[in-house]
């Protein structure tokens, strides 16, 4: 089985966060950089499924030469070999031009099963897995809290509001997972060594055959006009619990008129 | 007047109120135009009208409920070419993102997900990381298609004639790939939905354990509150994860937003910190979720919870 794994760098989330004022971009170089944290536990089940009913793991990820660190990092929890998306004219692009080169480069590894986090921590969007299944005209298993394969049947759990859905398809399909899944593994002394052997191809806008038009800040389809800090809530009341903790908080509700 | 597409978000024939937060935007548009999947579309046709909606489209074939997300996706794209919308706004659910991202694709238009407002010239803003910025964006290719954050538009009452269309397009066997085989359903009372909930009671950590969850039903109950939680307790399984309030579970913008035994970690702010009002109940002083409280408790939830309970009994009999 061909199990292809996106992987995305994202900026750390307890870092100070900021855009670009220059082109109102995600400033990548102003904080530390880690792996989107839903996409290990992608490389987890990837990992998984592999080890189960055997197969082969590539990791894909687009993003600046940086993005190598990430890669690095899920080789060394496992895996096979990677492609890297490198291109200076990928800066900017929005989710349409981001799972437009995607599609090409996964169309092009060939692939059983694409698996991909639900969201990032950056963007946030959680458009991807739904765009890349439509480009690549298979299934879509997002938001899947288990992953069950027998021959060419996949049947996923499927969060939903009231619970989720039981929900089945035939491979080759797109899972995109939750983080309930499993437990991602650390990579080992071993899986670090290994992992600077493993290899990384590097592609460019060129090689996947995506009309360049389509991609980076001028091909977007949305632009970021403004951006500003959000001013600090302002401070509120805080009262120690004497024994009334609970009537105060009760006055407070009927002075907002909760109550 | 050009038409504003507005996927409804809804339950059998309950309507949703986050659809009736789109139909009160699209107004400002255009002509509001419901696009209703499945069966209850006529039930709930004077609901829409009482929002203002225009006309509604019914489109009632079961595979908008059998197959993952693809079939809506189609339709709206049908309706898109059909019509030629100025906007097509959706839900910014998990399940609503999805549609839109599938629909950007087939029409090449730009998406903005979890938009809180629209200006007259279609400007978006949003809040991004965790809500420490603000961002005004623009869709410039296509029809924009714009996911609207729940609890973030005020739904207000107008009359609209509601004309019902049928709309009945052959879904192409493409879009019925993933097939939902059962729908397990794991409620925990008849609450509000957390999104959609105008106040919302949220237990972490210091609730200690599956059991003490109890405690934090029983305080929403007495508010007609959803239920939260913080990933520390759904990792737990102390409560499920649909529940959870986050960067990875649910953003939440309710009137009232209550933190009982919950830190206040980057990643949970990121999914509550626009709630319009804050109360805090947590025994470390120094927890970082007092920065947002408009009222906070320091003290032990076991002695202030059920007490705030006994109050708000009390004053509501
Ligand atoms: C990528 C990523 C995504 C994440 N996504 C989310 C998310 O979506 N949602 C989320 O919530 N978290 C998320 N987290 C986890 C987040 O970082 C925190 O670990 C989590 O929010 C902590 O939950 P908590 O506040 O309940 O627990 P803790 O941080 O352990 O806080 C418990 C609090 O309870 C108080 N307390 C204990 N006992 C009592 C008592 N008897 N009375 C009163 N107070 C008491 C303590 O003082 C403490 O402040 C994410 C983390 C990562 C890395
Ligand atoms: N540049 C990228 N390279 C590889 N994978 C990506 C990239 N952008 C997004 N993804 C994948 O798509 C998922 C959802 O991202 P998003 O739609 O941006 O929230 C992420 O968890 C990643 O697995």
């Amino acid at each position: 089985m061909n199990i292809v794994v996106c992987v995305k760098q994202v900026p750390d989330t307890w870092s100070d966060r900021t855009l670009r004022a220059s082109d109102n971009t995600l400033d990548r170089a102003a904080a530390d950089a880690e792996i989107n944290e839903l996409d290990t536990y992608a490389i987890e089940e990837g990992l998984r499924l592999a080890e189960a009913h055997g197969g082969e793991v590539t990791f894909v990820s687009m993003g600046p030469e940086r993005a190598l660190e990430s890669i690095r990092k899920a080789l060394s929890m496992g895996g096979d070999k990677a492609v890297h998306l490198v291109d200076d004219a990928l800066h900017g692009s929005d989710a349409l031009g981001t799972s437009a080169v995607l599609a090409a480069v996964i169309g092009q590894i060939g692939f059983d099963l694409v698996i991909l986090g639900s969201e990032s921590t950056d963007a946030r969007t959680g458009v991807l897995p739904a765009m890349l299944a439509e480009r690549l005209g298979v299934p879509q298993l997002s938001y899947a809290s288990k992953v069950e394969i027998d021959g060419t049947t996949i049947t996923i759990n499927r969060q939903a509001d009231y619970g989720y859905d039981r929900v089945e398809a035939t491979l080759p399909a797109v899972v995109s997972v939750v983080e309930k899944i499993n437990e991602p593994r650390y990579p080992s002394f071993k899986g670090i060594m290994a992992s600077k052997k493993k290899p990384v191809q590097t592609m460019s806008v060129a090689d996947t055959g995506i009309d360049q038009a389509q991609v980076g800040l001028d091909g977007a389809a949305c632009e970021v006009v403004t951006f500003a800090k959000r001013p600090a809530r302002q401070a509120g009341t805080v009262v120690a619990d004497e024994g009334a903790g609970g009537t105060k908080a009760a006055d407070f509700l009927v002075s907002r008129k909760f109550i | 007047m050009a038409e504003i597409l507005v996927l409804a978000d809804h339950e059998g024939e309950t309507v949703k109120k986050v659809t009736l937060e789109l139909v009160t935007l699209a107004r400002r548009f255009g002509e509001a135009a419901v696009v209703w999947t499945g069966q209850g579309g006529e039930a709930a046709k004077d609901k829409l009208a009482e929002y203002g909606a225009a006309k509604v489209y019914i489109a009632q074939g079961s595979e908008y409920d059998d197959y993952v997300v693809a079939p809506k996706a189609e339709l709206l794209a049908w309706l898109v070419g059909q019509r030629n919308p100025a906007l097509v706004l959706l839900p910014s659910t998990a399940e609503g993102k999805e549609v839109g991202g599938r629909l950007a694709v087939k029409t090449g238009s730009g998406i903005l997900t979890d938009v809180v407002g629209l200006s007259d010239d279609l400007t978006a803003e949003q809040l991004i990381f965790g809500g420490a910025i603000n961002v005004s964006s623009k869709v410039r290719t296509g029809s924009p298609i714009i996911a609207i954050r729940p609890n973030a538009i005020v739904p207000e009452p107008a009359a609209g004639a509601a004309v019902v269309e049928p709309v009945d397009i052959t879904i192409s066997d493409q879009a019925r790939q993933a097939r939902v085989l059962e729908r397990v359903v794991q409620q925990r009372g008849a609450r509000p939905e957390l999104t959609e909930a105008s106040i919302v009671v949220s237990g972490g950590r210091g609730v200690g354990s599956a059991d003490n969850m109890a405690l934090i039903e029983k305080l929403a109950d007495s508010l007609g509150a959803a239920v939260g939680a913080s990933r520390a307790v759904t990792d737990a399984g102390w409560y499920p994860h649909q529940f959870q309030v986050g960067q990875t579970g649910k953003t939440v913008s309710p009137q009232l937003y209550v933190a009982v035994g919950i830190s206040g970690a980057i990643q949970h702010r990121a999914g509550m910190q626009t709630s319009k009002t804050i109360m805090v109940v947590n025994k470390d002083p120094e927890a970082p979720i007092f920065e947002l409280a408009d009222f906070g408790v320091v003290g032990d939830l076991f002695k202030v919870v059920p007490q705030l309970v006994e109050e708000i009994g009390k004053r509501t009999s």
